[in-house]
C-alpha cells in the first residue's frame, strides 16, 4: 500500500530525517513511534506532501508519489489526521465534515455511519470547530478524514492531551476501521500501549532514522519501552 | 450646520461608502487568502469604469440608456477575466511574500494605467448617466437624494447579499474559507489550492470591476480614477480587520460616512489627514481592527 524508501527530509540546512525506509501493507496497522523531536512528524508531512523529501521516493499503491502535491495525494485516497487536530476553526462542525467530500470528487452527503462512530459530533454540528474541546476536535479531525474514504489513513498522535473516556472511543473507532479491513493505518504515537493494542506492526523512530522494526506479536514491551523512555 | 446639508452630506458619505466596499472587499479578500497586497486593484475599478465607456460608445444613440445596467455583469467579468490572467502570470509567484508583492503589483498599475492611457488618451472621459437616474427624489425639504446616489448604494447591497451567500452557503466560497483558514490542511483534504487561489483574485476583481461602472455615474474617469480610491479602499481593510466581511462593511462605512464630514468642515486635504489620523489611531487602540475574529485557542 505505501512505501517509503530511503526518504531524507530537511527543513532548510537542517536535516531531520535520515534514509527513512518504511512499509504499510494492505489493511495494515502500522505504528510509528519515538520521543518527540524524531522527525516522526516530518515523515508524515513529506508522506502527506507538505515537505518535499530531498532523496528518496515514496510508493503509494505501486505508483511514485513523490512529486504529486497534496491535494492529489488526497484525492488518491490518503487521509491525513495531523497533529494539533488542524480544524478548520471559523468553520462548522458540519462544514469541516463536508470538506471531507472534497476529495471524492462525486457529490454526496455526509454519511450517517460517521456519526455512530462518533454520536458526539451530531450534536455540535452547527458550533464553530475552533468552539470544541481538544477531544471533540479530535474526533472531528478523525472522521472528516474518514468520510474522503482514504485507503490509506495517516494520524498523527490521536490521543495527545486527550482526556482517558475520550482516548477510549478513539481507540474503538480505530479498532472499528480495522476491522472492516479496506484501510491501512500508519499511527504515529507516544502513548505506547495505545499503539500496540491496535497495530500489527511497529517501527520505533531515533533522530531521524528507524532504528527498530518488528511485528508487534514478536516483540517484547521491555526493549521498545527502552528505546521510548528518556 | 443647518440639518439639511448634514443629512446630505450623509447621503453622499454613504454612496461613497458603498463604493470603498466593492473595493475593499476584493482586496480584503485576496489580502486574507493569499497575503498579497494587490496595489494594483484601484486599476481593476478603471478596468470596469473604461467598460461602462467602451459599451455606451457601441450603443451609442440609444437614449433610454438600460443598456447601462449591462455594463454591471460586463465589468465584472472583463475585470475578473483580466484579473485571472494577472492572477496566472503574476501574482501566484508572489503568495506570502507581501513585500516583493507590492512592489510587483504597484508596477503593474503604472503598466495598466499607461495601457489605458495609450488606448484611450490622458484625457478623461465622460460616461454620461442614463436619463432613468437622473434627479432624484425630496427626502425633506431642502434635501435632494439622487437617483444615481440610491442606484449606487442599492449595487453594493446587492454585491454584499451576493458575496455573503457565496462565502457562506456555496461549496466555493467554503473551499475559499478552508483555504483562508489553513492552506496546507486545505491541501490534505483534496482542495486544489490553486484554482480557489484564481477563483478568489477573480472575483475580488470583478468586484472592483463593478464598482468601477459606477463610478462611472458619478463623474468623468480616467486612467488614473482607480488611484482615487484605492488609499481609502486600504485604510477600510485595515479599519475592519483582514479578511473579514463583516469588518469591511462596517470600515467601508465608518470612513465612507465620516471623511466628506471632515472634507466639508475643513478642506478637502485637511479632512484626509484628520481621517488618517484617527484611523492610526484606532489601530494603536486595536492593533488587527475593528472584527478582529477570535476563538478558543488551537494548539
Amino acid at each position: 500500500m505505501l512505501s517509503v524508501n530511503g526518504i531524507s527530509s530537511a527543513y532548510g540546512e537542517s536535516i531531520i530525517l535520515r534514509d527513512v525506509h518504511l512499509e504499510v501493507g494492505n489493511g495494515q496497522v502500522v505504528a510509528l513511534m519515538g520521543r518527540n523531536g524524531v522527525g516522526k512528524t516530518t515523515l508524515l508531512k513529506t508522506i502527506m506532501g507538505l515537505i518535499r523529501p530531498v532523496q528518496g521516493n515514496i510508493l503509494y499503491d505501486s505508483k511514485d508519489i513523490t512529486g504529486l502535491s497534496p491535494e492529489m495525494r488526497a484525492i488518491n485516497g490518503i487521509g491525513y489526521v495531523p497533529q494539533g487536530r488542524d480544524i478548520f476553526p471559523h468553520l462548522t462542525v458540519q462544514e469541516n465534515l463536508l470538506l471531507g467530500l472534497e476529495a471524492r470528487g462525486k457529490k454526496a452527503d455526509i454519511p450517517e455511519g460517521i456519526f455512530e462512530l462518533f454520536p458526539a459530533l451530531k450534536n455540535l454540528l452547527a458550533r464553530k470547530g475552533g468552539d470544541l474541546s481538544g477531544g471533540q476536535q479530535q474526533q472531528l479531525a478523525i472522521a472528516r478524514a474518514l468520510i474522503t474514504e482514504p485507503k490509506l489513513l495517516i494520524m498523527d498522535e490521536p490521543t495527545e492531551g486527550i482526556q482517558p473516556s475520550i482516548v477510549y472511543e478513539i481507540e474503538n473507532a480505530i479498532r472499528f476501521i480495522k476491522e472492516q479491513g479496506n484501510v491501512s493505518i500508519l499511527l504515529v504515537e507516544q502513548f505506547m500501549e495505545f499503539a500496540l493494542r491496535l497495530s500489527d506492526y511497529c517501527y520505533i523512530m531515533e533522530k531521524g532514522s528507524i532504528v527498530f522494526n518488528g511485528a508487534v506479536g514478536d516483540l517484547s514491551r521491555e526493549e521498545i519501552r527502552n528505546h521510548l523512555t528518556i | 450646520m443647518p440639518v439639511e446639508i448634514i443629512i446630505s452630506q450623509i447621503f453622499n458619505g454613504l454612496s461613497l461608502s458603498s463604493i470603498l466596499l466593492m473595493i475593499a472587499l476584493g482586496l480584503s479578500i485576496t489580502f486574507g487568502i493569499m497575503g498579497v497586497i494587490n496595489f494594483a486593484h484601484g486599476e481593476f475599478l478603471m478596468i470596469g469604469a473604461y467598460t461602462a465607456f467602451i459599451l455606451q460608445r457601441f450603443f451609442h444613440g440609444q437614449d433610454s440608456g438600460y443598456y447601462f445596467l449591462l455594463s454591471l455583469p460586463l465589468a465584472f467579468f472583463v475585470s475578473a477575466f483580466i484579473g485571472l490572467i494577472v492572477e496566472r502570470s503574476i501574482i501566484r509567484f508572489l503568495y506570502g511574500r507581501p513585500f516583493e508583492g507590492m512592489l510587483a503589483t504597484w508596477g503593474l498599475s503604472l503598466v495598466l494605467q499607461q495601457a489605458a492611457r495609450n488606448i484611450f488618451g490622458a484625457n478623461n472621459v465622460e460616461v454620461s448617466s442614463p436619463a432613468w437616474l437622473n434627479g432624484g427624489i425630496e427626502f425633506i425639504k431642502g434635501v435632494q437624494l439622487p437617483y444615481n446616489r440610491l442606484f449606487i448604494i442599492a449595487i453594493a447591497v446587492i454585491c454584499i447579499i451576493g458575496m455573503y451567500i457565496y462565502i457562506y452557503t456555496s461549496s466555493s466560497g467554503r473551499r475559499m474559507r478552508a483555504v483562508m483558514q489553513n492552506r496546507d490542511m486545505a491541501a490534505c483534504m483534496g482542495i486544489k489550492t490553486r484554482r480557489v487561489d484564481s477563483v478568489t483574485f477573480a472575483i475580488g476583481c470583478g468586484l472592483a470591476g463593478i464598482a468601477g461602472s459606477v463610478v462611472s455615474l458619478l463623474g468623468s474617469i480616467g486612467p488614473s480614477t482607480g488611484q482615487n480610491y484605492i488609499i481609502d479602499a486600504f485604510m477600510v481593510v485595515v479599519l475592519g480587520g483582514v479578511g473579514n466581511l463583516s469588518g469591511t462593511i462596517a470600515g467601508a462605512i465608518m470612513i465612507g460616512a465620516v471623511s466628506p464630514f471632515f472634507e466639508f468642515v475643513t478642506t478637502s486635504s485637511m479632512g484626509k489627514v484628520i481621517v488618517f489620523a484617527l484611523v492610526i489611531a484606532f489601530l494603536q487602540w486595536r492593533p488587527s481592527g475593528l472584527f478582529a475574529l477570535k476563538t478558543r485557542a488551537l494548539d
